[in-house]
């Protein structure tokens, strides 16, 4: 039996539930996770990724050595200036291998020195050439505060710019635009935990037993030992149907109907709660003419939902005492994602639903610290704690802090992430920093996605693995996973937790932190800037630095996260933290009710695309796969699968098992059928994470005018029998009885 | 509260707790093996067995709540007998050599593992049929916590029971089937409760074996699960 060196306490990497976990190392090896029964995030219970899934950070394919490309060095190019075309195909399963024969395009090991100050130069030629709008960096949501903190700092004290953004753009950026209109805050309302104190909950747009696992045993548990009643919308016969009361299977892309008919049945039924609506809303009367045309046979006709289910579900949740929202990325992730979840936010201000305990308005946050990120103002148009770069006196605060001239921080919206791609071109963004991110699997229609990154002149990539966007890269700087550092992430609930490390960096890797202050300080010194301050002892310097400004966090100390963390807002050293938002006002004062229209997805199914394509994740992966697909987790689940309902399949002569060659007008990938009732008729599913059939080869660039986040869940495309050999990995196959 | 007397200590003990919640707020100390506080108390392994007063048989002290005037003895000789045969039980069947607790009570109860010569040990193989736990049942010692764990104490996901009948019992899955092909979601939580080393991390075990970190950490672990003969056919 092993006895363990020390056993770390520290936070989940992955999803933002923010499980606590306790990491048992012997040899600086990770052989063994649990999870302390008392913790108030996920009470000792975890998922199969947090569990097991921690051991990427030991694949032999992780760098652990500084890499630039060869003409770097050479100080000779023969690199056409501004396309990359030596950069391997998405799906090419050799990212790392040099060319037979020596090219100027070869990685090259290097020192740290040598990295960073080909970095710095090639960073400072070009901003010195270009300006601030040729420059943009890519945070990152799996990072710490502190990395996210300094990281956009640097952009925006040193280059001037706020082209900073990450990946929070491409998932709940329609909810945060929604819920910053109406209520002023785009957090989630009430802690997860409080699930069981719900009646009734809704629950749609979310996989939660898959991409929140942990929220879903509470809301199991809130239906089997408290007696709730839960309404799931959603395409997809997702597991918690299992323990619905209702489940109203609508087409991706129909939420504002649906949403609408429900809020039109509660008026109609005179179910509004006026004391609520009249005291904490504005703009109900508007709203209630715009209801007129949402009966629940106009959205049954769109929706597929039958009428009958429309008119329970809005019963249900409008009688209840306590009830919840809980919505994943099927409500932003649309060309009029902001819509969706306003009209989702409008039944918790026509009931009350909001501002009390065991209610609320709560969107589950994807990654592990997209909140936090968020939070550090990793985004174009914000500071940390979302003061707007244009707003009145915040840019000065700023200013003062980082020993910056007035009027030197830029006051422009920066470009958003999908926006920073589509503006790489000359005159346009000419250099990219990625942390962590990996666009050329996350973003929409890939095929365009690369034609972009082509044109761009300088990229550095900060990761672990030679990603298929690290791939592109000119500058590889080999940073650290969760477990070799110290930091804070922020999860879903708001709830700040300490990140500890559990043994020392491998091999030259360094931290994020640390990579990007030596860098800053070259970068200032090349522009003979006064200094920012980059020199600090430790993160808890860095948290520190951040709450002198930001008033969410102006409480929070390392001390104090110590155990159980913080749940922000926390104004000062004395409070408590806010597990509830929202009990007295809302941040903007009233609620407020926005008229909506119907408008259909971008892209709709038509005789030559007859499916409506969705996608999402599986529970053993995360996301594009940089982290899971380097652990023992893929041989849990090694390849992609497109889900196709037996009707459809019948129809298409497509069988369980078989390839099928799935296109849409972007793009086409290869990949097996799954035949299965988990999906609907007309509706077919591809999770994103494996790079042999990326599904965003396929999915829509179409942006929601708002928030610009892309339209993952819905395009059309068809789907054609396939044969053995078109598959690229015909071996990986893996029987799974789970739902 | 009730007020009640343990080992000659009078305690008021909070509304509605058992012996066992009782005795340890008081700093008595209830030995225990089958619970765990993030499951049902199903008063399987009799290890927190008391004599309580008045009651004829020993009372599992993690299910009997603590009553108004209880007098309740922890330590007594039968209460002592009691749980040294339990632990010479388990002794005689069961490969305890990864429970360094239940080591340690045999140490304290003076148990012998030799007290059952005649005793059959329950010899299976160990189940490698994942690449995430191996199940090594010679260990276990049916305390049935992954079993409500993967049931209704946590996971909902019910992949996992009792089969067979005394001295058979085991845990299994339906139908024997390897995990992968059951409703099991690897969430681990089994592995989380597990005292008996009988689930247990596949790196652990590997590592156990003599396999160094880096042979780990290059080789695949899972055994490949049967391929459906239907999509080999394709």
């Amino acid at each position: 039996m092993l006895k363990p060196e020390k056993i770390t306490t520290t936070t989940c990497p992955y999803c933002g539930v923010g499980c606590t976990l306790q990491l048992h190392v012997k040899d600086d090896f990770i052989y063994r996770v649990t999870s302390p029964y008392e913790s108030p995030v996920n009470h000792g219970n975890l998922c199969v990724k947090g569990r097991f899934g921690y051991d990427f950070i030991y694949h032999p394919q992780r760098i652990t050595v500084p890499m630039v490309r060869r003409y770097l060095l050479d100080g000779t190019s023969d690199k056409v200036l501004g396309t990359r075309k030596d950069a391997p195909d998405i799906g090419n399963q050799s990212l790392i291998p040099n060319h037979l024969s020596p090219s100027s395009w070869d990685w090259v090991e290097t020192d740290w020195e040598t990295a960073l100050d080909l970095t710095a130069n090639k960073l400072v030629e070009i901003y010195r050439r270009d300006g601030s709008d040729a420059m943009a960096v890519y945070c990152c949501a799996k990072a710490t505060n502190e990395d996210n903190y300094l990281l956009q700092k640097m952009y925006r004290a040193i280059f001037r710019t706020n082209n900073v953004d990450h990946c929070t753009r491409l998932c709940h950026a329609g909810s945060v635009v929604a819920l910053q209109q109406a209520v002023g805050s785009s957090a989630m309302s009430n802690s997860a935990a409080e699930v069981i104190q719900n009646d009734v909950f809704i629950v749609t747009g979310s996989n939660t037993s898959e991409n929140h696992p942990i929220i879903a045993l509470q809301m199991k548990e809130a239906v089997r030992k408290h007696g709730a009643k839960l309404i799931v919308i959603d395409p997809r016969r997702i597991e918690l149907v299992d323990f619905a009361e209702l489940w109203l299977p609508l087409k991706p892309g129909t939420n504002v109907p649906v949403f609408s008919a429900m809020a039109h049945v509660i008026v109609k039924e005179n179910l509004v709660n006026w004391d609520f609506v009249n005291r904490r809303t504005e703009g109900v009367e508007e709203f209630i003419a715009s209801l007129d045309k949402f009966t629940p046979e106009y959205a049954e006709s769109i929706s597929g939902v039958p009428a009958d289910l429309i008119r329970r579900a809005a019963r249900l949740y409008a009688t209840a005492q306590n009830a919840a929202i809980y919505w994943g990325m099927g409500i932003s992730q649309l060309s009029h994602g902001t819509a969706s979840a306003l009209a989702l936010i409008h039944l918790a201000f026509l009931t009350g639903h909001i501002g009390r305990p065991g209610t609320g308005l709560n969107p589950l946050r994807g990654q592990n610290n997209v909140q936090g990120a968020s939070d550090m103002g990793a985004m174009p148009f914000h500071f940390p704690g979302y003061m707007r770069v244009d707003g009145p006196g915040n840019a000065e605060q700023w200013e003062k802090l980082w020993n910056i001239e007035p009027g030197g921080l830029s006051r422009k919206l920066g470009l958003t992430t999908t926006e920073i791609l589509s503006h790489a071109h000359p005159g346009g963004i000419r250099a990219l920093y990625i942390m962590g991110e990996n666009p050329l699997m996350s973003e929409p229609n890939l095929n365009e996605t690369r034609r972009h990154m082509e044109q761009l002149e300088f990229i550095v990539a900060q990761d672990l693995f030679i990603t298929e966007s690290a791939a592109f890269a000119d500058v590889f700087l080999p940073a650290t996973p969760f477990a070799e550092k110290d930091g804070t992430f922020t999860n879903t609930d708001r709830r700040i937790q300490r990140v500890r490390a559990a043994h020392p960096p491998r091999g030259l890797s360094r931290r994020d932190s640390d990579i990007i202050s030596a860098l800053a300080l070259r970068l200032e010194a090349r522009l003979a800037r006064p200094s920012a301050k980059w020199d600090y002892a430790h993160p808890s310097e860095i948290l520190r630095e951040m709450a002198s400004v930001n008033p969410d966090y102006a409480g929070v100390t390392y001390e104090r996260l110590e155990k159980v963390g913080l749940i922000y807002p926390v104004p000062d050293e004395t409070h408590p933290g806010t597990p509830d938002l929202f009990l007295e006002t809302f941040p903007r004062g009233r609620g407020k009710f926005t008229p909506l229209d119907y408008v259909p997805s971008a892209e709709l199914p038509d005789d030559e695309y007859p499916f409506i394509l969705t996608t999402g994740r599986v529970l053993e992966h995360w996301h594009t796969g940089s982290m899971t697909r380097h652990s023992k987790l893929d041989e849990l689940y090694p390849e992609a699968l497109i889900e196709i309902h037996p009707a459809d399949a019948e129809i298409h002569g497509i069988a369980d098992g078989m390839p099928v060659k799935v296109s849409s007008r972007r793009g086409s990938v290869i990949l097996r059928a799954t035949v299965t009732e988990k999906t609907t008729v007309g509706v077919v599913f591809i999770p994103f994470h494996f790079h042999e059939a990326a599904a965003n080869l396929l999915t829509n660039d179409a942006l929601d005018p708002q928030a610009k986040i892309p339209e993952f869940k819905a395009c059309a495309v068809q789907v054609f029998p396939a044969r053995e050999h078109d598959l690229q990995n015909p071996a990986a196959l893996m029987e799974r009885g789970r739902y | 509260m009730p007020q009640l007397i343990i080992d000659d200590k009078e305690i008021s003990a909070d509304d509605g707790a058992t012996i066992l919640e009782a005795a340890r707020q008081a700093d008595i100390d209830i030995p225990t093996i089958c619970w765990h506080p993030a499951t049902s108390s199903n008063g399987l392994c009799r290890m927190c067995v008391v004599e309580v007063e008045g009651m004829r048989l020993l009372q599992p002290g993690c299910l009997v709540k603590a009553a108004d005037g209880m007098r309740v003895q922890t330590k007594s000789e039968r209460v002592i007998r009691a749980r040294k045969t339990i632990l010479e039980m388990l002794a005689s069947s069961v490969d305890l050599s990864d429970f360094p607790e239940i080591l340690a009570l045999m140490d304290e109860y003076g148990a012998s593992s030799a007290r059952f010569p005649l005793a059959e040990r329950r010899e299976v193989e160990v189940k490698d049929d994942n690449p995430m736990f191996i199940r090594d049942y010679a260990k276990c010692v049916l305390c049935w916590r992954c079993v409500q764990v993967c049931a209704e104490d946590a996971q909902f996901t019910f992949a996992i029971n009792f089969s067979g009948r005394g001295f058979e019992t085991q845990i299994g899955t339906f139908f024997d089937r390897a995990l992968p092909a059951t409703s099991c979601v690897f969430c681990g939580q089994c592995v989380g409760v597990c005292p008996s080393g009988a689930l247990k991390p596949k790196r652990e075990f590997l590592l156990e074996q003599g396999v160094t970190p880096e042979q780990i950490a290059a080789m695949k672990t899972g055994l490949k699960s049967k391929v459906k003969s239907q999509r080999s056919s394709i």
